[in-house]
């Protein structure tokens, strides 16, 4: 117990020192929280249009009305040139462009069906999606209201209605940010925790101050706590940090579940997350081999933890990957806390899970570790 | 000249000695690729959905059986109470639920009109909205066939998706990918190479020596223009080949473009590499510093016209983001040097002031 606290004072020393290492730790991920979920709004709008019309009619205007009072698009340019169309999406000034046909309405009414046409500039395949589905309900819908009106003024009676209500549990106001800062929060969390942890171990190696540390007679399990203490504090701080004043003064965010909860999830995180950046101390020689590894796995980590795309649609084989990443269950849980108020009961899995990781890659790093060399 | 040519092997030989670094640094790309262009998509499929059926008749039935026919959803055995369908909201095994109220049939029929309640789980907006959409289009397609008397006035769309028929993700993040590996990969291991000397002490040594300063700085650097250089082939091939991504433009205009690209990623990662004193720093600048803005501005995992205008200046000031947009002009689009010139000549801006500030940075540590 003595030597723990003894390697503690020299290591919480040895950080505090350090100021511009320090400073930068806590103010980087402060920083981020506050930009980047401003930035990460996959919030499909603004959809930028071009109408040609070749046809002029009511139902034409009608049309185009129609589609602008909507809030998802733009309106670029009404032209009556196909050509210019094209041209606006080679210029990426168009996402789409809808073609209403010369005679559109007379052919309409005339011979009961015709054809508008939808050029979308598919690059983004997902915004071409997105816009292109909502393009065809506005005018399915429009399709509607005019076949209603014909209707009721040919024969007087009226369709039966199907009325949906939809209703957003949990964000109503369907704010993007809410689910972006929760989840960037933990890749920040994380990071900080790996890098800190195999970068400082490894520092030791190089700089060959460990030598002296394997030679003294501290055991190996106070060398590593003595490592770990100090950044899994840092680590708390960092969150609460972000948490209760980024996450609530600036996005006005408040954990509709129990913060104890979330805490104690925090808490055995960031034993795996440092358990990991062990782990790639273990494996590493040199400073520069250890952000290597810690960069290639952070990567595939952040990619696979379902941050910016959803894991249902995943294949089979990624799912299983992603179910293999600790980051994944992390931020679930913040989501699900965070923004549904989910109890322990709904997240016991979670918390035996991540209790399974922190043993695993905690003894693999610690059997790994050799005190001699 | 020959100073150069001896350093240069000097760094060649240290960058080839570490091996674990190099095959991390190429295995990154082609890890890369395989996620983005299997693994990860925005489409929505398999979502679980709860029904609860109050009414049990023939309507709802044909209603049900749609659904379960969709891709989009799987169904999830059917909980009654209220309070059951809350738990499984928070426990995330539903996303949606749709409920028809009793008497749905009656009302539809006979009474001019019924009501289906939908719930989303909206803590991802884009998921519910698109869920929404899709529940609302199935249900309103099935009442249409049951329903509506055919013919008249009906609107067909064609749609036709111009640059990417399939609608396949890969046109839109192989650029990304690109963008974001060279410019990462660069800046990291450019950042540490002058501050390490510093660190290890080994740079008094050189600062003594007869080289040119400048010189140092440009042996440390050419090593991994080089290894980019490969990366970005083993990118493109990979493209190509695996996923069916070819080159549409001129290849040796992408090659150039993305050397520009790579110089200004060296060029940021010198700056860093001089100014900061440990090897520590300097990476917790381009790791920590530069992964998250860099994926996000760059504008291929959100679209960058989303943002607030502020953060819209601020992605200029990203280098991968101009470079992002002249990929997807080259190697997409298939257009030429005139559609370029702009962005290639801010990406040159880029470089030379960012060389500039740190040749300068390193003079003053001379002296």
């Amino acid at each position: 117990m003595k030597t723990l606290s003894f390697l503690l004072q020299k290591e919480f020393r040895q950080i505090f020192r350090n100021t511009t290492i320090l400073r930068m730790i806590i103010a980087m991920p402060t920083i981020q929280l506050t930009i980047l979920p401003l930035a990460a709004d996959f919030e499909i709008k603004n959809i930028n249009l071009v109408v040609v019309d070749q046809d002029h009619s009511t139902y034409a205007r009608e049309l185009v009305n129609k589609i602008t009072a909507s809030n998802y698009f733009r309106l670029v340019d009404y032209t009556g040139s196909t050509k210019k169309g094209l041209e606006y999406i080679e210029s990426d000034e168009a996402d789409v462009v809808l073609e209403i046909p010369f005679r559109f309405e007379r052919d309409l009414v005339r011979e009961g069906q015709q054809e508008v046409y939808l050029l979308i500039n598919a690059i983004n395949g997902t915004k071409a999606t997105v816009g292109g589905a909502y393009l065809s309900q506005v005018i399915s819908d429009f399709n509607r209201e005019i076949r209603l009106e014909w209707q009721t003024g040919v024969n007087g009676r009226r369709n039966s209605v199907l009325d949906i209500s939809p209703i957003n549990w949990f964000n109503p106001l369907l704010n993007y940010r809410v689910f972006m800062v929760s989840g960037i929060l933990v890749v920040l969390i994380t990071m900080i925790g790996t890098y800190m942890t195999a970068l400082n171990i490894v520092k030791e190696k190089e700089v060959g101050t460990i030598e002296q540390i394997n030679v003294t007679p501290i055991k190996k399990h106070h060398f590593i706590l003595g490592k770990l203490i100090p950044f899994w504090t840092i680590g708390i701080f960092v969150f609460s940090l972000g948490l209760l004043v980024v996450a609530r003064l600036l996005y006005g965010i408040v954990p509709a579940g129990n913060l104890l909860l979330l805490y104690g999830y925090l808490a055995i995180y960031l034993i795996v997350v440092l358990g990991m950046g062990l782990l790639v101390s273990t494996y590493s020689q040199t400073q520069q081999q250890a952000m290597s590894l810690a960069f290639f796995m952070m990567m595939i980590f952040i990619l696979m933890s379902g941050l910016f795309t959803s894991l249902e649609s995943m294949p089979y084989w990624a799912q299983i990957l992603a179910r293999l990443n600790p980051v994944t269950y992390f931020i679930e849980v913040m989501r699900m806390v965070v923004m549904k108020g989910s109890e322990f009961k709904h997240i016991s899995t979670h918390f035996m899970i991540m209790g399974g990781f922190a043993l695993l890659f905690n003894s693999w790093a610690i059997l790994n570790y050799r005190k001699t060399t | 000249m020959k100073q150069l040519s001896i350093f240069i092997r000097k760094e060649f030989k240290h960058v080839f000695r570490d091996r674990k670094t190099l095959l991390l640094l190429f295995g990154l790309p082609v890890a890369q690729i395989v996620l983005f262009g299997f693994a990860l998509t925005n489409e929505i499929k398999d979502a679980r959905l709860l029904i609860i059926d109050l009414s049990k008749d023939q309507t709802t039935q044909r209603m049900i059986e749609k659904f379960s026919a969709s891709n989009s959803f799987l169904l999830e055995e059917s909980v009654l109470t209220t309070r059951e369908m809350e738990d499984a909201f928070k426990s995330g095994r539903i996303k949606l639920a749709v409920i028809f109220p009793s008497q749905f049939e009656n009302d539809l029929m006979h009474e001019g009109g019924a009501t289906v309640q939908l719930i989303a789980d909206a803590t991802d907006p884009n998921t519910a909205t698109t869920l929404v959409n899709y529940a609302s289009s199935i249900l309103r397609e099935s009442q249409q066939s049951t329903f509506s008397q055919s013919g008249g006035l009906s609107i067909r769309i064609e749609q036709r998706n111009i640059y990417n028929p399939e609608l396949k993700g890969t046109t839109n993040f192989v650029p990304g990918v690109m963008a974001l590996v060279l410019l990462l990969i660069c800046v990291l291991m450019t950042s540490v190479s002058i501050v390490k000397e510093k660190e290890m002490g080994t740079m008094e040594i050189l600062l003594v020596s007869p080289f040119n300063p400048f010189l140092v700085i440009i042996a440390k650097a050419i090593p991994y223009l080089l290894l980019s250089i490969v990366n970005l082939i083993v990118i493109l091939l990979l493209s190509t080949f695996l996923l069916d991504t070819p080159i549409n433009g001129n290849v040796f205009l992408l090659v150039g473009v993305s050397i520009v690209l790579i110089m200004a990623a060296l060029s940021l990662g010198l700056l860093i590499s001089n100014s900061t004193d440990s090897q520590q720093l300097a990476m917790l600048i381009s790791l920590m510093g530069m992964m998250l803005p860099t994926m996000i501005f760059t504008g291929f995992l959100f679209p960058l016209e989303n943002m607030p205008m502020p953060l819209q200046i601020v992605a200029n000031i990203v280098p991968s983001k101009w470079y992002y947009i002249i990929v997807k002009d080259v190697m997409i689009k298939g257009l030429g040097f005139s559609a370029i010139w702009k962005e290639t000549l801010i990406l040159l801006g880029m470089t030379f002031l960012l060389l500039i500030l740190s040749i300068r940075k390193f003079k003053t540590r001379l002296v």
